[in-house]
């Protein structure tokens, strides 16, 4: 018995996201009494290191082909590998690779699936495991009935462990079928955590009253190092960068911590975000919405209170 | 050119969620339904701007019962030529890809749309699948695509930044923010519409391999604890002390 993790990388390198996929699928494992087998593809520095997280096999398709994502060929590859080591359980990160692969390895396997679980599954007799549905508003526990399982993990809802050491890697090889579909760039921005792997996020709204006014929002994330975001109308008005709107039409994150600034708290607004695990909220309405989401609250003006929390937290800093 | 929009019902953003018969069923009651964001504002829009510049038919799908056909009319005000309902509860993902497919395999659809996720069941999962079914490739989470002859060029929301991708078509994609400006339908758009023709497909089998077997609220929040707004060290120490964030 087996479970496969696909382990992701970026440009050769894993992500966040991969580690946690293996701590993840090493547990998975344990539970069903199975072996957990890391998969990565392509050039991939490290590969070693996902022994850390619980991998008792590494395994590496390094084909040029695979250098860049392509759903067709990816999921031929995973597939291929999971046949010949008869996985029963499959697990992907819910990444942007991730839900590009969930589906169409549903279909090649003739697994269910299910997208975006956050926790363990409870393999006694029947196989149930949970996810958030409604945008973050609800839970729902699925159970699979196929022979193969395939998962994808919500970043930020399992962590990273480590529990072993290093391993060996094994190169396989498996026939990749070529596709039409050609990647002609990949542009991330370097330095910043992406939002769905960020643990301390800073979040501005419209109360900011242009974005001018960023500098202190700036200030803060640098201090905290952590990822900025912002509400749906600040991108709407070019603000900020579109892939900053978190919410239920952007992006739905789960970090730490969550500071809110100058954001009234609308339903669609909190659905992207009341799953973070701290939320802080500044805001100088007291009957601002976002105050009954909120964990600590304060309010007041953004533009005396921000400064002020940067100054603390810089002394903070300093004596830590 | 001839492309196929998929489109899903889902509540309305700020529908209250709440669960009956012993949280196994969504309560539907007092429930507006809406057609999901991503469909309509970016899917639909951009299959509709092409088809005005490069000709061609929009024809737009949908799993789901009678009483979907509210939203499918709003798809045809909105602009596709016809609209076809295939006759079934959507009980799962590969349930509603299987018939979708079923349907465009024979049809030489050049881009088959759909959003990036309903935001009822958050899945991400039915565009692969319908890919896969086609064996087509598939471009999830696309903010830009431009097309010249049969070549498109398109941007893919990744993890903090984009990927450029060119492929030829047939091929699928999923929308996200970026690909189109929402439109609102007008009045003659709206008349239209009621004459545009609405087939109904009974459906073929339709695989279920997961269900829903529970539902579950987030537990309440025990409440907000304000801090002065003067004392943002009191801040710091809870995040450090008490909550252990930072
Ligand atoms: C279908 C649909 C989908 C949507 N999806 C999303 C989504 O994904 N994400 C999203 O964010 N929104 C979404 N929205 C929009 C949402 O309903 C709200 O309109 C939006 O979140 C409001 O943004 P805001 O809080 O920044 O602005 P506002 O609601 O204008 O709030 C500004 C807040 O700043 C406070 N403020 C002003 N000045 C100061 C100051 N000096 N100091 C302190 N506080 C100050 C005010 O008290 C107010 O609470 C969606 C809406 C719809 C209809
Ligand atoms: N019942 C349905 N009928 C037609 N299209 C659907 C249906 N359900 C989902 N889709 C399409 O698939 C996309 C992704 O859905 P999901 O995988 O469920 O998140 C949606 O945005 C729609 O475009």
């Amino acid at each position: 018995m087996s479970v496969l993790v696909f382990a992701e990388t970026i440009k050769g390198q894993f992500k966040k996201a991969a580690f946690e996929a293996v701590s993840y699928a090493s547990k998975v494992a344990e539970k069903m009494g199975a072996d957990c087998i890391a998969l990565c593809l392509g050039e991939v520095n490290g590969a070693g290191n996902l022994g850390k997280y619980g991998a008792s096999r590494i395994l590496n398709v390094n084909d040029g082909a695979l250098n860049h994502f392509n759903s067709q060929a990816y999921t031929s590859v995973i597939a291929q590998v999971a046949r010949d080591i008869g996985a029963q359980v499959i697990i992907l990160s819910h990444s942007s690779n991730g839900k590009s692969l969930i589906g169409r390895l549903a279909v090649k396997m003739e697994a269910g699936s299910v997208s975006g679980v956050n926790a363990l599954p409870d393999v006694d007799g029947s196989f149930k495991v949970t996810k958030g549905v409604f945008s973050g508003k609800a839970f729902a526990t699925y159970e699979i009935n196929t022979d193969v399982k395939i998962l994808s993990l919500m970043g930020n809802s399992f962590g990273v462990e480590e529990t072993g050491s290093a391993g060996n890697v094994e190169q396989m090889s498996a026939e990749i079928p070529s596709s039409r579909l050609q990647v002609t760039e990949v542009e991330v921005s370097e330095g910043t955590v992406p939002l769905p792997e960020a643990e301390l996020v800073v979040s501005a709204g419209r109360g900011m009253k242009g974005p001018e006014n960023w500098g202190i929002i700036e200030e803060l994330a640098d201090i905290l190092g952590a990822t900025t975001a912002c509400s749906r109308p600040v991108a709407d008005s070019d603000w900020r960068p579109h892939h900053e709107h978190v919410g239920q039409t952007g992006i739905a994150i789960r970090p730490n911590l969550y500071i809110a600034i100058g954001i009234s708290g609308a339903i669609q607004h909190l659905a992207g975000v009341n799953n973070s695990k701290v939320i802080v909220v500044i805001n100088k309405d007291p009957e601002a919405p976002f105050f009954k989401a909120a964990t600590y609250g304060v309010v007041g003006d953004l533009f005396e209170v921000v400064p002020r929390l940067n100054e603390a937290l810089r002394k903070f800093k300093a004596e830590a | 050119m001839k492309f196929l929009v998929c489109i899903s019902k889902t509540p309305e953003t700020t529908a209250k969620i709440a669960f009956t018969e012993n949280n196994t069923e969504f309560d539907t009651s007092g429930v507006q339904f809406i057609m999901n964001p991503y469909d309509e504002w970016y899917a639909l829009v951009r299959a509709v701007e092409l088809k005005e510049s490069l000709g061609g038919e929009v024809v737009a799908i949908n799993v789901g019962p009678a009483s979907n056909d509210i939203i499918i009319r709003k798809a045809l005000a909105i602009g596709a030529d016809r609209a076809i309902r295939i006759n079934a509860e959507p009980e799962s993902a590969l349930g509603v890809a299987k018939l979708i497919a079923d349907h465009a395999k024979d049809e030489q659809y050049d881009i088959v749309f759909t959003g990036k996720e309903t935001i009822d069941f958050n899945g991400s999962e039915v565009a692969g699948m319908v890919a896969e079914y086609l064996d087509l490739p598939f471009i999830s989470y696309a903010s830009k695509l431009e097309m010249e002859g049969q070549t498109a060029t398109i941007n893919r929301d990744i993890e903090g930044g984009v990927e450029g991708i060119k492929v030829d078509t047939p091929f699928v994609i999923s929308a996200a923010k970026g690909l189109a400006e929402q439109r609102i339908p007008n009045m003659r758009g709206i008349m239209m519409a009621k004459r545009k023709p609405l087939e109904v497909i009974e459906p073929g089998d339709i695989p279920a391999p997961v269900s829903v077997v529970k539902y579950e609220l987030p537990e309440k929040k025990e409440g907000v604890k304000l801090v002065d707004p003067e004392n943002m060290d009191e801040l710091v120490r809870l995040l450090h002390e008490e909550s252990k964030v930072i």
